[in-house]
């Protein structure tokens, strides 16, 4: 049997599987983090798409990858991998430098032929030197193992050939001592309705694991530390179907039906797709005609008395900003969700990027405050979506989402909550008192400054909203100047007002300390292991995470004006610490930057960090 | 169905009328409110949102509820709320601008899709409230201020764009026809899906008499044709002319002349699913055929929201879940004691 050898026991570990974008390395990855959930371990993925939806077969561009990380407080797929499975010598060639030293290659050297080498650019037919790798390299012949498991099956030569990533997978599942039969639970549900590539693949696995049982080689390997997780029932969840539960959630605490007007945009499609499937919770989500139908769909259904949401990514968002400032207007509620991938323009479509920020807070015309949140990870979508959605119902305003990417495609171990978990959201409608009282369309409450919603189907509450300027009394269109100047301050303060109505910033990490790292949405991860990291290298910081960005929370700039040393990481140039140094003029805001259309790296932002804490203040 | 509790003045909102004097809106506005009475829906449940331009003022003169939107967008407006509430009725109030320029994508996809909205397009071959350019239905050549050498360009014929997105509905008036306007917006209304209805209006500030060649008194009784389902396609002064069919075409003639007689004359079937002989009628311009005016057009065909909410009742009497949670759980998890 491959012998167990150099035994480490580790609090985490992280797999790399890459190949050809048609291999399947996205099937495998999911259904190993699945398994390592199942028995306890903390997940956080990284899928990394070609921009090409085929790119020609065994070339650079073709490499799709998956990265996971499984073990103990993982809060990110981790920076490099202790193991890297390459299918192909492109794949190979692409992701040896995400490898870490000492970790191990498992390739399928099936396809490490003269043809498959000179496809990925090859000059010689001596890859493994060529790339100048010192690694353990395993060589397992997964092409003719998969061939042979699968002899006389009765499968044609293509469809078995789509078997290599389960045979890559039961190895791996050895190799972690995984169980196999969860393994073989989630390929069922995978291939319900196609009953023979089920059982293909079930064959395949097992032939995959008994090969590392058989052969005689010798591996480093790796004991996995479960975490005591809190009880409870849980389930894998990626951020985009997070997002979209969230809203789920927001709509049973309301009590208003669940709306999606929508077009199809990376990488934010995953949350039509769920939010389609949802009809069977009574969900409505079309797919509109374009992306300024998509938003102004949902406004209509927002004035129809629906929780009311349109998704997107950034160019989207672009095209949207005209109805989100006609819902500023008409203070209706509305949930716009911009999973962020890199810009400008078409930019980076698959990759991620904290580059919407500006374009969330400021791209509208006129005077246009909306609420900005932001989610940390994954599972937190779930948390921020709801969020978004109360604020948005309990505040009469449009509120933007921002996820990202990464944590949109990642996915983590998720408790499912039970519903008293999350508040009601209480609904400011228009009653029957009110109506007999002499109730008008903008009048407003007074300590929050919002208007209530009038329900189209009641009766004595017919009015008219529209984007023009509304007097402040009647609601009749007004064009005096002084009307709009106090319009425009009172749709401004009802947005400050939400920071009664929202949580405190935390801090983490070591409080006491001179530093504060500060980060916001999606970077969540890397920020906290990079300050559980300092704290270990003995140059502890505080670490405070932004997910409330317009209004902040009610406390965040005198937690900031505690530090002699702040700093702010973020995945752009500098646009949330820009937006903090315009509300802290007196304090020097430092700044972490990186614009690859990748995430951080733990290990850079330690190293950034550590720079600036030996710089005297 | 009709309820006589309501009348036209029901429906008007105490805000003053702010459109120019002599503006073909008015009368629009007045069969609105008449029509409505007619049909008898309660203001409470009738909702009218428009786009931007001199009509889409129009919902702030309805007592009903009503949302005075974005330029263009009042398609995809109208698209949610009625899918999203699908108890109310709704109207849409576009403008030729409005509806076929900046807004032609969500016009043509609302048709397509058959969403039970009533589009009302008024068309008065320019843009009024920007003062004075040419508009999506200006004819080729037209002088405006954004064209002072004239148009190079061919107009739409919004009736065209209607059965090119396959509409299942079209009506057109002019806005002097007071009783027709009212005749097809209750037709309108009652149809089941988009329907459309064109209404030719006077912008008499930039576009003064545009539609006179047709609309004036002295010839429209041989310019227009006022089409009835079931009757016989006749027009003129003295009733006497009569569309027949010529090959694949139509054409018109007068009955006792060329040795037609009145059962030469076609009878309007305005319910048939081909559009080929609908759009031949629509498609005249009144030169050397009349302008039909009245219901050209009002089929049965799926409509989207009720096959949205009949999708959603069917899955979730399959496999419905009650909660969120309950969906959850009946998927894959685990548990951890």
């Amino acid at each position: 049997m491959l012998e167990k050898t150099n035994l480490k026991v580790l609090d985490k570990v992280v797999v790399r599987f890459s190949g050809d974008s048609g291999d399947g390395m996205q099937l495998a990855g999911n259904i190993f983090t699945n398994v390592s959930a199942g028995v306890g371990n903390q997940v956080s993925t990284f899928p990394d798409y070609p921009a090409e939806i085929r790119a020609p077969q065994g070339s650079l561009s073709g490499v799709s990858g998956f990265q996971v990380s499984v073990g103990q407080n993982v809060h990110t797929p981790g920076d490099r991998c202790d193991v890297l499975i390459a299918m192909n010598p492109a794949a190979l060639k692409q992701n040896v430098k995400f490898l870490k030293p000492g970790g191990v290659i498992i390739v399928d050297i099936d396809s490490f032929k003269e043809a498959d080498l000179k496809k990925a650019l090859f000059t010689t037919d001596r890859p493994f030197e060529e790339l100048g790798i010192k690694a353990q390299v395993v060589e397992v012949p997964v092409t003719s193992m998969t061939k042979a498991a699968l002899d006389g099956s009765g499968l044609d030569a293509k469809a078995v050939l789509k078997c290599r990533n389960i045979f890559a997978l039961g190895l791996v599942c050895w190799l972690f001592d995984r169980p196999l039969d969860s393994a073989l639970r989630h390929l069922h549900n995978k291939f319900a309705k196609k009953p023979a590539v089920y059982e293909a693949n079930a064959k395949v696995i097992e032939a995959g694991y008994n090969y590392g049982n058989n052969i005689h080689a010798s591996v480093s390997t790796y004991r996995i530390e479960s975490d005591e997780p809190k009880p409870g029932i849980y389930t894998d969840i990626n951020g985009n179907t997070a997002t979209a539960w969230g809203l789920i959630m927001a709509s049973e605490k309301c009590g208003r039906p669940l709306f999606l007007g929508s077009y199809p945009i990376t990488p934010a499609t995953d949350i039509l797709y769920e939010l389609a499937k949802r009809k069977d919770l009574g969900v409505k989500a079309i797919q509109m005609e374009d992306e300024i139908a998509g938003v102004c769909s949902a406004i209509g259904a927002s004035f129809a008395g629906n929780l009311a949401v349109t998704s997107t990514s950034g160019p989207g968002l672009a095209l949207k900003s005209e109805g989100i400032g006609l819902a500023v207007m008409a203070e209706l509620p509305l949930v716009v969700i911009d999973v962020q991938r890199g810009g400008p323009s078409t930019g980076l479509p698959t990759k991620t990027e904290q580059t919407d920020l500006m374009q969330a807070l400021y791209g509208r015309n006129g005077e246009s405050p909306v609420a900005v949140v932001a989610a940390a990870t994954p599972t937190d979508c779930f948390t921020m979506a709801f969020e978004a959605a109360r604020i948005a119902v309990e505040h009469m305003t449009p509120v933007i989402l921002l996820t990202d990417a990464f944590i949109g495609n990642g996915s983590s171990a998720w408790r499912v909550p039970d519903a008293d978990e999350y508040p009601e959201i209480k609904v400011r409608k228009v009653t029957p008192d009110m109506i007999a009282a002499g109730w008008r369309p903008y009048q407003r409450d007074e300590q929050s400054k919002v208007r209530y919603w009038a329900l189209p189907g009641t009766e004595g509450a017919m009015h008219r909203l529209g984007g023009l300027e509304k007097d402040f009394v009647t609601g009749a269109i007004s064009t005096d100047p002084a009307n709009h100047e106090k319009m425009v301050l009172t749709r401004r303060e009802k947005i400050a007002r939400i920071a009664d109505n929202i949580p405190e910033l935390e801090v983490y990490g070591a409080a006491d300390s001179d530093t504060l790292l500060i980060g916001w949405g999606g970077t969540f991860g890397h920020l906290m292991t990079a300050t559980d990291e300092l704290a270990a290298a003995g140059k502890p910081v505080a670490f405070a995470h932004f997910r409330y960005i317009n209004p902040l929370p009610a406390n965040a700039l005198d937690v900031i004006r505690r530090y002699r040393r702040v700093i702010v990481a973020e995945l752009n140039t500098g646009m949330f610490a820009d937006y903090l140094q315009s509300k802290l003029p007196g304090t020097e805001i430092l700044r972490i930057n990186k614009i690859q259309g990748q995430p951080f790296q733990v290990a850079e932002i330690v190293e950034q960090v550590t720079n600036y804490m030996t710089q005297s203040l | 169905m009709e309820d006589q509790q309501y009348t036209a003045a029901s429906y008007k909102s105490d805000q003053s009328v702010r459109w120019c004097p002599g503006c073909g809106d008015h009368a629009i506005l007045n069969t609105l409110h008449k029509a409505m009475a007619t049909l008898g829906v309660p203001p409470h449940m009738t909702a009218v949102i428009s786009g931007i331009g001199c009509s889409s003022r129009l919902p702030y003169y309805m007592n009903t509820y009503g949302f005075h939107t974005i330029h263009g967008r009042a398609a995809a407006i109208a698209t949610g709320f009625k899918n999203a509430n699908p108890e109310m009725t709704v109207w849409q109030i576009s403008g030729d601008g409005d509806g076929l320029a900046i807004g032609g994508n969500h016009f043509i996809h609302a048709i397509r899709r058959n969403i039970d909205i009533n589009i009302i397009l008024f068309n008065n071959k320019i843009y009024g409230l920007t003062k004075g350019q040419y508009s999506p239905t200006s004819a080729r050549g037209f002088v405006s201020k954004s064209s002072p050498y004239g148009t190079v360009e061919d107009p739409f014929i919004p009736a065209e764009l209607c059965f090119g997105a396959r509409g299942t509905f079209f009506a057109r008036s002019i806005d002097v026809e007071l009783a027709t306007s009212q005749e097809v917006l209750v037709a309108a209304a009652r149809h089941k899906g988009t329907s459309v209805t064109e209404i030719l209006q006077n912008c008499v500030i930039f576009n003064n008499g545009i539609h006179n060649p047709i609309t004036d008194k002295a010839v429209r009784a041989d310019r227009t044709i006022h089409l009835r389902h079931g009757e016989k396609m006749l027009f003129g002064k003295d009733n006497n002319r009569g569309l027949v069919q010529d090959g694949f075409l139509l054409k018109a003639v007068t009955i006792g002349e060329d040795g037609y007689t009145i059962d030469d004359v076609l009878v309007h079937d305005a319910h048939t699913p081909s559009n080929f002989l609908h759009q031949q009628l629509a498609m005249m311009d009144g030169e050397t055929l009349p302008l039909a005016i009245g219901v050209i057009r009002d089929v049965e065909a799926p409509c989207y929201d009720e096959a949205l909410t009949e999708q959603v009742a069917q899955v979730r009497a399959k496999k419905g879940f009650d909660t969120l949670r309950d969906m959850i759980l009946a998927g894959e998890t685990w548990t951890v004691e």
